[in-house]
Formats: structure tokens, sequence, C-alpha cells
């Protein structure tokens, strides 16, 4: 049976100009060498991720000072190699602090964007695999929320629920809503009547199935590089909402807090109250913006060659 | 020709800067084309071909790069040329055409406005005169009622429409060279041959010279002066048109040659001698005897899409649209058997309904009306959302057009194959299914230690060997071929094609080919059926219908083919 086959079906390799369409398959380990190396500003925004990373894990256990601890006789101190980032009114020491709140900032966003990509995600997808009124009842939705300034939006879901770290990210999670609902929508709503998707229907999957097992995973590409940005605008959002008062309360290390008590000693000259966990607040707000592009490159299955 | 040829390319090596080092994509080339001439250059994917007719414009991407040699325009050399001469003979004196009209023009621009543009810019018209002139270049493109087509947009216009638009516009400034690449891949075969037509009789009216870049030899042969036949960057052979069928120098012209389907051969001629094997059995017809119930019956089967209703947009948002005018019928009542273990053709141009109709029969859209009775049941009664729960989902499977967007990127060649089994069948545990896939593997001739590679890994003839042995994986009695070969290389076809009526006689299915493609169809099929407009136009065995034709329309089709000087 199979001696017949290979008589009559030569192969079709000798037609070389196919060569360049099949090299061999790499690792991802060397993969994310080579996207790293094709553009080192990825490389940059990996290494900030993973500091801010550590700092989020070991962060409260490696200060060098309890960064609640109120020592009022070393109050307002300028920067020194006792106290790298100085100290606040009450003499907390603020690399401390800083370098503390990494967790409380970062848990914040994650969970938000963790929150808000299963949602509108998950609505974006059926939205644009099923149409009909569940592609409208899912974009009124996102209409409805778009209709809002989001900052606004997200004050008043927090001061109407309460002033909690969880209905932080629950607010942060329903202003980012439309983003992902849409993004997703139009790349499922693209897929939907692709040749893969139609011969799936045919090995008898269901629709469900297509859905996740067709549709999604080809969609994260995009939706990762979403992911990242939302992650620095996550940040901003909940050190903005604390800023104002709401939301995390004093004294727990916060970046948005901190650069709201040291706002007011900035005009006395004690500028390293705010500009240090302001500093923070940008830098990891500018390592997320720039993952995006990193994280595309790597997850994407055509770039891997 | 003439003592200096009007383009004169010598060796000519352009390279593209990858990962992996600099790959040559045209090595050390030299190709002439006199004036008034009309030149094809002939080759498969990657064969280089276009790459050389981007290097004469210079729009190769940032990657590549002319590495060696001279491209020598009318004394002017195009390698060291600045950019603003190059704006300047671009259009003006070098015109091109590509391969998908549509995306070649404005989507947003009325056709007629496009036109002027390039007539302003070569300064070939002042505003006063544009639109009389843009006129004039839609009238000489053989384009109908060309004063209201000025207003048209290009989603309003057909394929071949906006390819004659196309040509308006590259030829509005009368170049002297004017490059056409592939500028009927994609068409129908009657508009392919209403353009090509154009093409030749526009370029000799105007003494132009023209560069055909194309992989089909048989278009290349019926309307150009000389082929230069391309391989791996390499020019293998140039000829006259008249002396390549009857004389071909180079081993890989005579294998492009003899892969490309003609009258009078069968399907074994297409490979190389040397791979033919056992003697080809003379293709029986199929059919079986008579008094058997068929394979499938189709009964009176009907689409209907509910048409927009133009200008109730108000009326649609108050929620008074009327239902205006009837539906639009894209299958219109039509009636044919499948046999056990035949081949049947459905063939037509776009629009014909035969997509619309196989996508019926793998029950992936619902019909309007009639009946799909298959072995005995009447399956256009299920639901196509409930079809995939259903025991017959199995019999009928697909092999679709193209194999790269058939294939989920994200899933291994592997993945792709097992997944019919994983949803429909008994089949368990890991070891079972790899050892099902790799006989699936081997029976479509897919090297085993590929299929754990993603589909971007692999090349369009694997791709097209994973959706194969996807749609055989669980015995279908069924399976449509929707345009099998059409994305493939002519060598790659003959071989998939000989695989597909190979798996046929072994495994005993029965096939539906759709094709536009008559001289596929004339190897493969037992049957045919030729449709248009969503009724069926004529039906017979392969040998009635496409030797001695009834209807019009048939006749119409098959002189359309270009024919190689035999």
């Amino acid at each position: 049976m199979n001696d017949m086959s290979q008589a009559k079906t030569p192969e079709v390799e000798p037609v070389p100009a196919l060569r360049f369409e099949a090299p061999p398959s790499t690792s991802l380990w060397s993969h994310a060498r080579h996207v790293v190396s094709e553009n080192p500003v990825t490389g940059l925004a990996f290494a900030l991720f993973a500091l801010i990373l550590l700092a989020a894990i070991f962060g409260p256990a490696i200060v060098p000072y309890d960064p609640l601890a109120s020592d009022t006789a070393a109050a307002l101190q300028a920067p020194s190699a006792k106290h790298w980032f100085g100290t606040d009114q009450l003499g907390r020491d603020i690399f401390s602090r800083v370098i503390a709140a990494t967790r409380l900032d970062f848990s914040i966003a994650v969970f938000s964007v963790a929150l808000v990509f299963v949602l509108g995600g998950l609505a974006g997808v059926m939205a644009g695999f099923f149409g009909g009124w569940v592609d409208k009842v899912v974009g009124r939705i996102a209409d409805t929320i778009m209709a809002f300034p989001l900052f606004v939006l997200a004050m008043g879901i927090v001061a109407a629920l309460g002033n909690s770290v969880t209905n932080i990210i629950l607010a942060t999670a329903i202003i980012n809503f439309p983003l992902y609902a849409r993004v997703a929508r139009a790349e499922a709503n693209v897929r939907r009547d692709a040749g893969f998707v139609q011969a799936a229907r045919l090995s008898g999957n269901s629709d469900w199935r297509l859905l996740l097992t067709q549709i999604l995973p080809n969609i994260m590409p995009i939706m990762a590089v979403q992911m990242s940005l939302t992650m620095g605008y996550a940040i901003l959002n909940a050190a903005g909402l604390s800023f104002i008062g709401l939301g995390v309360r004093p004294p727990t290390p916060e970046w948005g807090i901190m650069v709201a008590e040291g706002a007011s000693f900035i005009v006395s000259g004690e500028w390293w109250i705010a500009f240090f966990p302001g500093l923070a607040l940008m830098v990891a707000v500018f390592c997320f913006n720039l993952l995006g592009d990193g994280v595309r490159d790597l997850v994407d299955p055509q770039r891997r060659n | 020709m003439t003592a200096q040829p009007l383009l004169d390319i010598r060796n000519l090596t352009v390279e593209f800067a990858t990962r992996r080092g600099a790959v040559q994509a045209v090595k050390s080339i030299d190709i002439q084309v006199g004036k008034g001439e009309t030149v094809a250059i002939v080759g498969e994917s990657g064969s280089g071909k276009s790459v050389t007719s981007y290097a004469v414009v210079r729009i190769l991407d940032r990657a590549g790069k002319v590495a060696e040699g001279s491209i020598s325009f009318s004394g002017i050399d195009l390698v060291t040329a600045d950019e603003a001469q190059m704006r300047d003979l671009r259009g003006r004196e070098i015109s091109m055409i590509f391969q998908n009209p549509r995306a070649a023009l404005n989507p947003i621009r009325k056709v007629g406005k496009q036109i002027e543009d390039v007539l302003l810019q070569h300064v070939q018209a002042t505003g006063a005169t544009a639109r009389e002139k843009a006129i004039e270049a839609l009238t000489k493109v053989k384009i109908a009622r060309p004063e209201e087509r000025y207003d048209a947009y290009p989603f309003e216009l057909s394929g071949g429409m906006c390819q004659r638009v196309v040509i308006a516009l590259a030829l509005a400034c009368q170049p002297q060279l004017l490059i056409a690449d592939e500028p009927t891949t994609g068409l129908d075969v009657t508009t392919q041959k209403a353009v090509m037509d154009l093409i030749v009789e526009l370029t000799r009216e105007r003494g132009m010279s023209t560069i055909l870049i194309t992989h089909d030899l048989g278009l290349a042969a019926a309307y150009c002066d000389r082929v230069v036949v391309m391989e791996k960057g390499r020019v293998v052979e140039t000829a006259d048109a008249a002396d390549i069928f009857r004389n071909p120098q180079h081993p890989y012209t005579r294998k492009l040659m003899q892969a490309t389907p003609r009258i009078g051969m069968s399907l074994a001629d297409l490979l190389p001698e040397a791979s033919s094997g056992p003697p080809a059995q003379a293709r029986a017809p199929q059919a079986a005897p008579a008094g058997t119930e068929p394979l499938m019956r189709v009964e009176n089967l009907v689409k209907e899409y509910p048409r927009p209703a133009t200008g109730a947009f108000f009326a649609k948002l108050m929620g008074k649209a009327e239902p205006s005018s009837p539906p639009f019928r894209a299958v219109d009542g039509i009636s044919f058997d499948v046999a056990r273990g035949e081949t049947l053709g459905l063939v037509g141009e776009s629009g014909c309904g035969k997509s619309t109709t196989s996508m019926m029969i793998t029950r992936l859209i619902d019909p309007s009306g009639g009946r799909i009775v298959f072995d005995g049941t009447d399956i256009g009664a299920i639901p196509a959302k409930q079809f995939a729960a259903s025991p017959q989902r199995r019999r009928i499977q697909m092999v679709f057009q193209d194999p790269t967007d058939s294939l989920n990127p994200r899933f291994t060649a592997e993945r792709a194959i097992a997944d019919p089994i994983m949803r429909m069948s008994t089949l368990n545990g890991r070891d079972a299914l790899r050892a099902r896939c790799e006989e699936l593997a081997r029976l479509v001739g897919l090297p085993v230690e590929l299929i754990d590679r993603f589909p971007h890994q692999l090349s369009g003839g694997q791709k097209a060997r994973v959706g194969i042995a996807r749609a055989i994986a669980l015995d279908p009695d069924l399976v449509i071929l929707d345009e099998p070969t059409a994305a493939l290389d002519v060598s790659v076809q003959a071989v998939v094609l000989n695989l597909l009526e190979e798996l046929k006689l072994r495994l005993g299915m029965s096939y539906l080919f759709v094709s536009h493609d008559l001289n596929v169809v004339r190897l493969l099929c037992d049957r045919v059926i030729v449709m248009r407009s969503g009724a069926i136009v004529e039906q017979g065995t392969a040998e009635e219908v496409l030797g001695s034709p009834k209807a019009e329309y048939t006749k119409e089709l098959l002189t359309a083919i270009p024919h190689p000087p035999a």
C-alpha cells in the first residue's frame, strides 16, 4: 500500500524555492534572544519588567527600613547614603516605601488587567463570532462606558462601591472594558469565516469549541499587546485614584498617595518626597508600554522562524 | 529586435537581508526587451520573477537591494538613478499592473478621479481637460458607459472591470514599457481572455513593450513573442514562444510544460517520467451501474440571500423597512446526483453559485429550499449549527482552496490532522492518535518528521497535504474539493492531483470537485456540471461536456482557455 504511494507521489521538495518557507523550528528561548537582539529597547523593557517583578515579590522583605516606621528625628532629610531617596515628613524612608509599594500597585494592575481580559476579551470574541444580538448587547455596553470620561467614571465607581483595593481593581477593569471588547470583536470577526475555522467546523467542533480553540488562541498576540499597554494605564489609574484620596489609604505605601503627600512639600524645596514615587510610576508605565511590542514579537508564531 | 534594446538587464543579482544572512533571490540574470516586444517571464513561486520586475521599477522592499549588475532603460541606468528621476519614470515611461486589481485601486476614490490623478501628476492633462481625458482612457480599455463609470467606486465594479481601470491607469501616460505582474490571476477565464486580449491589442497599437510575469506557461505562450523561464532566481531558458513548446531545451522547462494540464493528457502524464511508477490505469468511469442508489441526491436546491434595501436607511432606522426587492438567489433550484466512487466536477465562473452549493452540501450553511439526500437521509433538514454533532458529519469532508488559510496557524500539522479524529471518533490515547496521524501523513506523502511543524514552517504543497490528510482522516464517503490546487504551483498541482486520484481509488471515496479550471476538471472528473448564475447550464460525462459542448456558455468557457501551441 505504501510503496505504491511512494512510487506515484514523488516528493514536492525539489521545488527549491519552497525552502525559504520551511526553516527548521526554533526554541522559544532562542527566539526570545533573537527578538531582543533585533530590538534592544525590547531587552530594556524586559529587564525593567524583571526588576518590577522582583521588587513586587521580594520588595517588603529586602528593604532597609520598615516602610511604615516613622522616625520624627530624621524627618524631611534629603537623599543621602543612609536614606537613598531621603525621608518624608514623618521620617519614613522613601526608598523603602517606593520599593514596598511596588507589590500593591503591580497587583492592582495585574488583577484588573486579568479581569478585563477575561470579561472584555470573552465578550468581544463572542460578539465578533456570533454577531447578532450578542454583538449588539456587547457593543452598546461598550458605548455606554465610553460615553463617560473614563477617570471620572472610575472615581464614581470607587466612590459608590466603597474605598477598597478590590473596588479599584473593579473600576480599572470596567473602564478598560470597551478597549478589550472592541479589539477582540474586530479580530474575531475577521477570523470567523477563515478557512481554518470552517475546516474545524467540518471536523465536528461545536461553536464554543471553535471559539476557544480556533479563534481565541489566534487573537492572543493582539490581546497580549493590549494587555501590556493597559497594564501601564491601570497602574496610572490606580495611582491617580489614590492621589485624589480614593482607594488605598495612608499610611499604606502606594505611589499615588506618596506623590500626593509629597506634592505640598515641593514648594518648600523637599522635592524628593514626590519625585521618587513619581519616577517609579513613570518607569513602570514606560516599561509596560515598551513591553507591548516585545510581547507581540514573542508570542506571534508567524514571526518565530 | 533593434540593436539597442529598450530594457537591458545585465548580470543582475538581487539580495535580501534575512535573519540567516543574505539570500540571493535573483542570481546574475540577463534579460533584454526590445521596442514593441512582448516578453513573458515564467516561473513558479520563488523563482524571482516578481523580484526582477520590482528591481526594474526600484520598488524592492527595504531588505532587498541590487547587489550586482545593471538595468538600463533606453540609456538610463535604473540602478543608480536618483529617486526623483525614478519617480518621473514610473508611470510615465514604465508602468506596472499588479495581481489584485482591487488592492491597486484606492477604495474610497472614484475611479475616474484616480485616472485624473495620474494624468495631472505627469502633466498629461490640465484641470480643465482631465475629466475628458480620463473618460477617453476608460473608453480605450473598453469599459461600457465610461461617463457613468467615471463616478464609480472600485467596489461597485467587478474584478475584470477593476483590472481594466488599472490598465487604463497604467497606460494613461503612454508609457514605453508595461510590466504586468500576474494580471489575470484570480480572474475568470473569460475575463482573463478579455483582459489579455486588451493588453496585447493596446500595446501593439502603441508600439509599447510589455513584460508579462506569470506562472502560466500556456498564457505566456499564447500572448507573448518571447518566453524567459526562471527557476531559483536564474534564467534557465529564453526562447521564442512558438519554439518553447515544440522544443524545450532545459529540463526545468520540460518539467513545467509537462505539469501544465492540456487536452489529450492523462493525470499521470503530468508527472516526470522517472517517477510515474506503475503504468497509470486508464481512468475508467467509476460511476456505479445504473439502478444503484446514488451516494448523494440533490433535489431542487435553493439558496436565497436577502437583498439589502437600498436607499431605505431612514426607513430602516425608523423600523419601517419594507421587503422591497425579492431576495437574491445565489443557487436557483439545482438538482444532480453524485454516484458512489465517482468524481463529479462542478464548474463555473466566480459568482455562479458553485461555492454556495458546496457549502450547502458540506452543511456549513443552510439551504433555503430543496433536499440534500445523503445515503438515504435528508441531511438538508438538519440545521447547519447542529450538523457538527450529527453522525453524518464525518462522512462528508472538504479540502479547502487555500491551504494556508485553512490551517490554524497555532496548530501543528499533527494537531490539525488529529482534530477530526479527536472530535468524531472513538480512537483514544496519545499513542494511538499519533500513530493514526503518522499513518495519514504517509498516506498523503507528507514526511512524518514534518508533522510536528507549524503551518508557516511548511511549503505550499506540504500544507495542501496536511489539508487532505485532515479531510480523509475519518474515511469519509464524500469529499468536496474546493479548487484544491488553485493556490499551488503547476508542478505541485500535478503531484497533488495524482495524489487525490490515487486516494480516491484506494479509499473508495466520491469527490465533488469544484473548480474554474477546465483543464484540471477534464483530467480528474468522470462527470461535469457547468453552472451559471445559480443554475445548471449543462451536465454530462466529462468527454461529452468538454469534448462536444452543447451549451453556448460551455463553448465560450472552453475557447477562453489560453491554448499553448500544440
